[in-house]
């Protein structure tokens, strides 16, 4: 007796895999004194404990992934040279590198065994992790090794690399990101040695007996301002000529003309009328808009915002031809090819089921969770996942032809860079724009003004366009809005451009996207219609459901409280259909669809329905229904007092009443909707005027979250696969996306107080230039006071009240 | 007074090295991870395998 209850004891007192930190249903399998949860977890142990390797377990507490639902990839297809030329840097034939992305690298342990990978292969000579990236570089010896191997070893480690042909654009970021730190550095040096040799100027030091040191001095300075006038400031220039061009005003004009004014008089004033020139100003008013420029830039390097289906969908396929299996890149697949699909592997193209059960998992592309039933001949979408033992099947139109890889085709893809270069919508361009020919009408007033006296005059049109340089207008920008984004990251909504907290606040409709999005993920909510079940019963059927990986049976195996499992003497699963298991005292039991079931129960709804029957018994159904994300309620109703709300579901109308309850009356459902039913519902609300804010999770939404005005993509976990959008929002956050709208107009409010600011500096300055007495030292303390001002006031204002809404 | 110019060019000699070694460092990529080497340099680096002989 009381062994047994030790024994339950064990059992009940649930111990965490030493590997992955999972929960281990028993302690059955073990390695050294260490339990594991599965067969997979402890392989990876067993390797690294080989190889002596077992501080990765001593960095952190139980690093790993789980293997649990792990399936061994083919790697073959890296044999392949083209392939793997487009996937390697550099080669020649004794070393070549590599970069992968490595989606499971989270805590130290990851970069240690990850730098450590010599150690299991002797061909790696170097190993190297960017963390924030999530990126690690290899270099490795073509002859003791080859990309394949790698790739397995990395694979058998629980670090599966995401491999992707088109990933080159990142490194244009990169080499931007570059030279603005060039850019800071010499503007920085420039303006400390300028400002240094201005120092007699300041203190007005009389110089008039040192003549000769004051020319030196003046002479450096223009030295030291050429390579910021030249370089640190090219980027204002390019941007104010781009604009210009494209008839647009952008706030980089009245800099630009600001900038260069400032440098054509201070040289005039220095080689003709021996002054001490602005060029401190100068320096100094670049530096500090560059750094506001680097504190805009902050971008969330892991996340990556830009995912279409390519980065999605399989590099390579297995074909069948003439009997033999062959892997060729998914880009050079072809209509007619017949192509095998194995578990959990994804169909790359619409195509026709030639042989095997196919039951296809669209989870990715409608976020249904349930498996659906495919037979031969039938049609297959791409995007689906099969689930089960391997399929053939014979594509009937080309990748980029397929049902949902066409979304990209749509125009909302290739307008794409138009509106984000020139900024049309930005307020700040808006702004600028009265403000420059403001600024320019005031110059030329000033030039009447003083048109008796030449010089004066001169020297007034220039104080003024000096003066009125934009710069704490230029610097409000970044910094409130880097602001807010760093704000929203923290609160979990990582936004990818700043800008997009701009539109935020202009919006007035709200779309969702009903699976996925206000649904939790893998959640759902279980009801038993029928009489009553006793705990035999239960017990029965959740030892049927045991052993199948179905969302459904999860579903229901976790609704059953019993704890009571038996071992069912025969188990048969039949793909999308149902299982049947039989017990020892003869006891059979069926579970799944109403046909496999034969169930007599007449029920027409909609809902999802798992039918249960025990012998010739059938003591009713399951119902399985969406479980909406926590305080979906309450968000709703805050929302529709301010905003038109829309839902789209792809699913059928079978929570149509649920969801009449959180969207209310008068708002829009629509149900059955295809990715291109989704996009069309957002270009009608569009043309009637209306900004949209989409939320969507899956693929099928792309096209949707694409033509929105802003398209937020929901997540569970952000480093997965999320669709081109504008942001990611975790979905923890979910609820609180009222107060994220709110605060951006906050923002929006705070740029405006800081404009108004920065106009009071420009009178200040103007009094000064329209009586022609604008001296270099008042310049050089009104300029640096009026950005520093603009900086200090919008920070402090964005935190203040992101407190006070308790986002901080 | 001539010292003055000495001074500053050799002031501006020195301020120009410290430029050098910022860009070295940036060129270098010293300013592309600023997280991973924070870590990194708290690993023990000899722990070889003991079975070197193996190879």
């Amino acid at each position: 007796m009381e062994q047994i209850e030790l024994q339950e004891k064990t059992v009940n007192k649930k111990t965490a895999c030493y590997h992955c930190g999972d929960e281990c249903p028993d302690d059955s399998i073990q390695l050294n004194e260490k339990v594991f949860c599965c067969n997979g977890c402890k392989t990876v142990f067993e390797l690294l404990d080989e190889n002596n390797l077992c501080s990765y377990y001593s960095i952190d507490k139980n690093p790993g992934a789980t293997r649990k639902y792990h399936t061994k990839r083919n790697y073959d297809f890296l044999d392949d040279t083209d392939l793997r030329l487009k996937l390697i840097d550099f080669s020649n034939d004794v070393k070549t590198n590599v970069t992968f992305d490595i989606p499971q690298m989270h805590c130290s342990s990851c970069i240690w065994i990850l730098e450590n990978l010599y150690n299991l292969d002797g061909g790696v000579i170097s190993s190297k992790v960017n963390f924030l990236q999530k990126k690690l570089f290899v270099s490795y010896l073509e002859k003791t090794t080859s990309l394949k191997k790698i790739v397995e070893l990395l694979d058998s480690i629980g670090y599966e690399p995401l491999l992707n042909l088109e990933d080159k654009k990142e490194e244009k970021v990169r080499s931007e990101y570059k030279s603005l730190y060039y850019k800071i550095g010499i503007a920085g040096f420039c303006f400390g040695n300028i400002m240094l040799l201005s120092f007699p100027e300041y203190l007005s030091i009389d110089v008039a007996q040192h003549d000769e040191l004051k020319k030196i001095f003046a002479v450096l300075n223009i030295i030291l301002s050429l390579p910021v006038f030249f370089y640190s400031a090219s980027d204002y220039f390019i941007s104010a000529w781009k604009g210009l061009r494209k008839r647009i005003v952008n706030i980089d004009v009245p800099l630009a003309l600001g900038i260069f004014v400032l440098f054509i008089r201070s040289v005039i004033d220095i080689t003709l009328l021996n002054g001490p020139g602005f060029l401190d100003s100068l320096a100094g008013l670049i530096f500090f808009l560059l750094v506001g420029k680097l504190f805009q830039n902050k971008t969330y390097e892991t996340l990556n915002f830009e995912r279409n289906y390519k980065s999605y969908f399989p590099i390579a396929v297995t074909v069948h031809k003439e009997g033999k299996e062959t892997t060729i890149p998914v880009e050079k697949l072809t209509v007619g090819e017949r192509i095998l699909v194995r578990n959990n592997e994804l169909i790359p193209a619409d195509s026709i089921l030639i042989k095997g059960n196919g039951n296809i998992d669209y989870s990715f592309v409608t976020g249904e969770a349930v498996p659906v039933e495919r037979k031969n001949g039938e049609m297959i979408y791409a995007g689906g996942k099969q689930v089960g033992s391997a399929i053939e099947i014979e594509t009937i139109k080309e990748v980029s032809q397929s049902y949902l890889t066409q979304l990209w085709n749509s125009k909302a893809f290739k307008k794409e860079g138009i509106s984000e270069e020139s900024g049309i919508t930005s307020f700040s361009n808006i702004v600028s724009k009265y403000f420059t020919f403001g600024v320019i009408a005031l110059a030329v007033i000033a030039g009447f003004i003083w048109s008796s006296n030449l010089t004066l005059a001169f020297n007034a049109i220039t104080a003024v366009l000096i003066v009125a340089c934009p710069c704490a207008l230029a610097l409000s920008t970044p910094f409130t809005m880097g602001n807010t984004l760093r704000i929203f990251g923290k609160n979990k909504l990582y936004l990818k451009h700043t800008h997009v907290v701009e539109s935020l606040a202009s919006i007035d409709t709200i779309v969702f996207d009903k699976t996925g999005t206000i649904t939790e993920n893998g959640a759902a909510n279980v009801v038993f219609i029928g009489r009553e079940l006793s705990n035999e019963e239960l017990t029965y059927i959740k030892s049927t459901v045991r052993n199948s990986t179905h969302p459904l049976s999860l579903a229901i195996f976790n609704f059953i409280k019993e704890e009571k499992i038996l071992v069912p003497l025969r188990y048969n699963e039949e793909p999308a259909k149902g299982i049947e298991t039989e017990f020892r005292n003869a006891t059979v039991v069926r579970i799944g669809s109403k046909n496999f079931v034969e169930a007599k129960i007449l029920d027409e709804s909609l809902t999802t329905k798992v039918f249960v029957s025990m012998n010739d018994d059938q003591p009713g159904y399951f119902e399985i229904t969406n479980k909406y994300r926590e305080g979906l309620g309450s968000l709703m109703a805050a929302l529709e007092n301010d905003y038109s709300l829309a839902l789209l579901s792809g699913d059928n109308e079978g929570e149509k009443e649920n969801l009449r309850k959180f969207f209310g009356s008068d708002n829009e459902l629509h149900f059955r909707q295809s990715p291109h039913d989704k996009l069309k519902f957002i270009e009608e609300l569009q043309s009637q005027g209306k900004k949209v804010l989409m939320f969507g999770d899956g693929l099928n939404d792309a096209g949707a979250l694409k033509q929105s005005n802003i398209g937020l993509s929901i997540s569970d976990d952000t480093n997965n696969f999320s669709p081109a959008c504008d942001g990611i929002l975790d979905s923890k956050s979910f609820n609180r996306i009222k107060d994220f709208i709110a605060f951006s107009k906050t923002s929006k409010k705070i740029i405006i107080a800081s404009f108004i600011l920065s106009f009071v500096y420009n009178v200040i300055g103007l009094s000064f230039a329209f009586t022609g007495t604008l001296s270099p030292l008042v310049a050089a303390i009104l300029m640096p006071i009026s950005s520093i001002s603009a900086v200090v006031f919008t920070t402090l204002a964005v935190n203040i009240s992101a407190k006070k809404k308790g986002l901080l | 007074m001539q010292i003055v110019v000495v001074l500053i060019g050799a002031s501006l000699l020195v301020a120009l090295g410290f430029l050098a070694a910022y860009l070295w460092a940036v060129k270098s990529g010293q300013y592309d991870d600023k997280y991973t080497p924070s870590v990194r340099i708290l690993f023990d680096e000899n722990k070889k395998p003991k079975d070197t002989s193996k190879k």
